[in-house]
């Protein structure tokens, strides 16, 4: 690790005079910024630790349910409006990470842990778009088994910027699926944007995972009233059992009026560098019977467009059919 | 840093006069620490020219109920302050990165990576080490289940296993959740059998394969329901 220097501000105003100095971040939980700055990845001069500015809290009110930056992702996945409410972002946080890691990791610094892969890892690889733009991608010609298939791809390697890694949060994820809104601020005003909107896509700046501007500060995450409590499910496809990304997850919610959908709330994980989500799929599903017919529908408008890499073709396939498996559990209420 | 260090043995301790070879192998590492810390400062000032003076803070720490008064290089690790600067070597260093928890303690009751966590920034919470958490005299109901069901091979995992296990208790108590819980559709009343223990332990590696007898060491405590399909 570089030197840096510390600091511990006791209110948000604090932290967002001192992030103002060049090359600060600020701390959460630190299981992915630490990780990486081990590994000269991130080179931050300051860190801002934000545990302690009153961001730890969860509140309902009659339509929604706001979650405080700080609050660790156990917590947010017990507390029990949560899993009353909610249950579909319980089912993804526990999919992710380790207890440990859980016990650790914060709301926002999940929403900010980097879209990355084993080359963006490892500073010995000299090609990284996202380290270093234009000095290309080693993925693309390398191992590119659990990479991207969509979002990131399409341009291929005519893009000199392509960056093919994919996103791990499985939080993330059912935020998307939620239709979350983050509320930013920084000393200049308060902004707020819809989860789904956070995340971008690599384009000809793989270095920047999302449009949080340096000097914001993610204050908390709003859920909207819930829809999806009684039919949700998270699904996660891995190589092993637990403690490991995603291959494809799927956040599924439906809200039911008997067999009929009324509304859904659908995306994927692990195959592009941002959750994947398709208003065009969810729309395919609303007003449509909940069957594997009207699943396998919204499955294949979702991976419209999928281009995968030599090693990870079977992606396309098991996206398909784990949209449709995570619709069919959420459909029949099987979580409750 | 690897769990198998001895691998790393330079040949010139092969020459060293005999009074060096009654090194213990604790005085070894220290020695091969500061070697490492002067090669790491090296590459540091090659690579990245600023900053290069460490920052330091004075800093108060609660372990095991012991208060340490410290001055630290910001860059520590809590894992890297209890083992090189503490003494307290109970807790390991496997992977260095949060994958393998040989690193696990308990901050304020809750197990955590040591190895991930800042040194300042633990500083307001108690922490427990597997010191702590009982003596070989008294022994904690974890270690002495742990005994009792042989759950360990060569020993290096096992006071993450420990920490993260004795952790595990007090989240059943508090009826928290794994994602068995919800896959299984038990989020009302979490049965505690075979699956949920792997579940919930699946963040401590264990090279040796000891995961029947860590299981049944868990479950004698949990007393959960045992296995489905997975029992032993």
């Amino acid at each position: 690790m570089n030197p840096f220097t510390y600091q511990r501000p006791s209110a948000p105003e604090a932290a967002l005079h001192a992030i103002e100095l060049s090359n600060s971040k600020f701390l959460g939980g630190g299981t992915n910024l630490i990780d990486l700055m081990k590994d000269r990845v991130e080179t931050p001069t300051a860190l801002i630790d934000i545990n302690h500015i009153g961001l730890d809290q969860i509140t309902s009110t009659a339509g929604s349910t706001t979650i405080g930056a700080s609050v660790r992702n156990s917590d947010l996945a017990n507390h029990p409006a949560i899993v009353a409410n909610y249950p579909l972002l319980s089912h993804a946080l526990l999919s992710g990470a380790s207890p440990q890691l859980r016990n650790m990791a914060t709301t926002a610094g999940n929403l900010l842990q980097r879209t990355r892969c084993p080359y963006f890892m490892d500073t010995a690889f000299p090609a990284c778009n996202k380290r270093q733009p234009g000095s290309g991608c080693a993925a693309i010609q390398g191992f590119n088994r659990t990479h991207a298939i969509l979002g990131a791809t399409n341009e291929g390697s005519a893009n000199p910027y392509t960056c093919i890694a994919t996103n791990p949060s499985d939080m993330n994820v059912a935020l998307y699926a939620l239709n979350a809104t983050v509320e930013l601020h920084s000393s200049k005003g308060k902004r707020t944007i819809l989860a789904r909107d956070f995340h971008r896509l690599p384009g000809q700046t793989p270095h920047v995972d999302t449009i949080l501007a340096p000097d914001e500060l993610i204050v908390a995450v709003t859920l909207p009233a819930a829809k999806f409590a009684k039919n949700s499910w998270y699904l996660k496809v891995r190589d092993r059992q637990s403690y490991a990304f995603a291959l494809v997850s799927v956040a599924a919610g439906l809200e039911l009026d008997g067999q009929a959908i009324k509304s859904a709330g659908l995306a994927l994980g692990g195959v592009a560098p941002k959750p994947w989500r398709s208003l065009e799929a969810e729309h395919a599903l609303t007003g449509q019977p909940a069957t594997s017919e009207t699943f396998a529908r919204a499955a294949s408008i979702l991976l419209n467009g999928a281009k995968p890499f030599p090693q990870n073709v079977f992606k396309v396939e098991l996206a398909k059919q784990s949209v449709i498996r995570a619709l069919t559990l959420a459909a029949k209420g099987a979580q409750a | 840093m690897s769990p198998c260090i001895d691998d790393d043995i330079p040949p010139e301790i092969d020459a060293s006069s005999e009074s060096d070879l009654k090194l213990n192998r604790r005085d070894f590492l220290t020695a091969s620490a500061i070697v490492s810390a002067t090669l790491v400062t090296g590459i540091a000032t090659a690579e990245a020219p600023s900053p290069t003076t460490p920052s330091l803070l004075p800093l108060t720490l609660s372990i095991n109920k012991q208060i340490h008064t410290l001055t630290v290089d910001t860059r520590t690790t809590l894992l890297d302050l209890l083992r090189e600067t503490l003494d307290l070597t109970g807790s390991k260093k496997g992977c260095d990165h949060g994958q393998c928890g040989a690193c696990t303690v308990l901050l304020d009751g809750r197990r955590i990576n040591s190895c991930l966590t800042l040194a300042v920034a633990a500083q307001g919470s108690e922490i427990t080490t597997i010191e702590g958490l009982g003596t070989p005299g008294n022994l904690s109901p974890m270690q002495q289940s742990f005994l009792e069901h042989d759950g360990f091979q060569c020993g290096y995992c096992t006071p993450g296993q420990i920490c993260s296990a004795t952790a595990l208790l007090d989240e059943v108590k508090r009826n928290e959740f794994s994602v068995v819980s919800f896959n299984t559709g038990h989020t009302a009343n979490p049965n505690i059998n075979d699956d949920e223990i792997r579940e919930r332990m699946s963040g401590n590696i264990c090279r040796c394969g000891a995961y029947p007898n860590i299981v049944a060491a868990v479950r004698a405590l949990t007393g959960g329901i045992h296995g489905t399909g997975g029992q032993v």
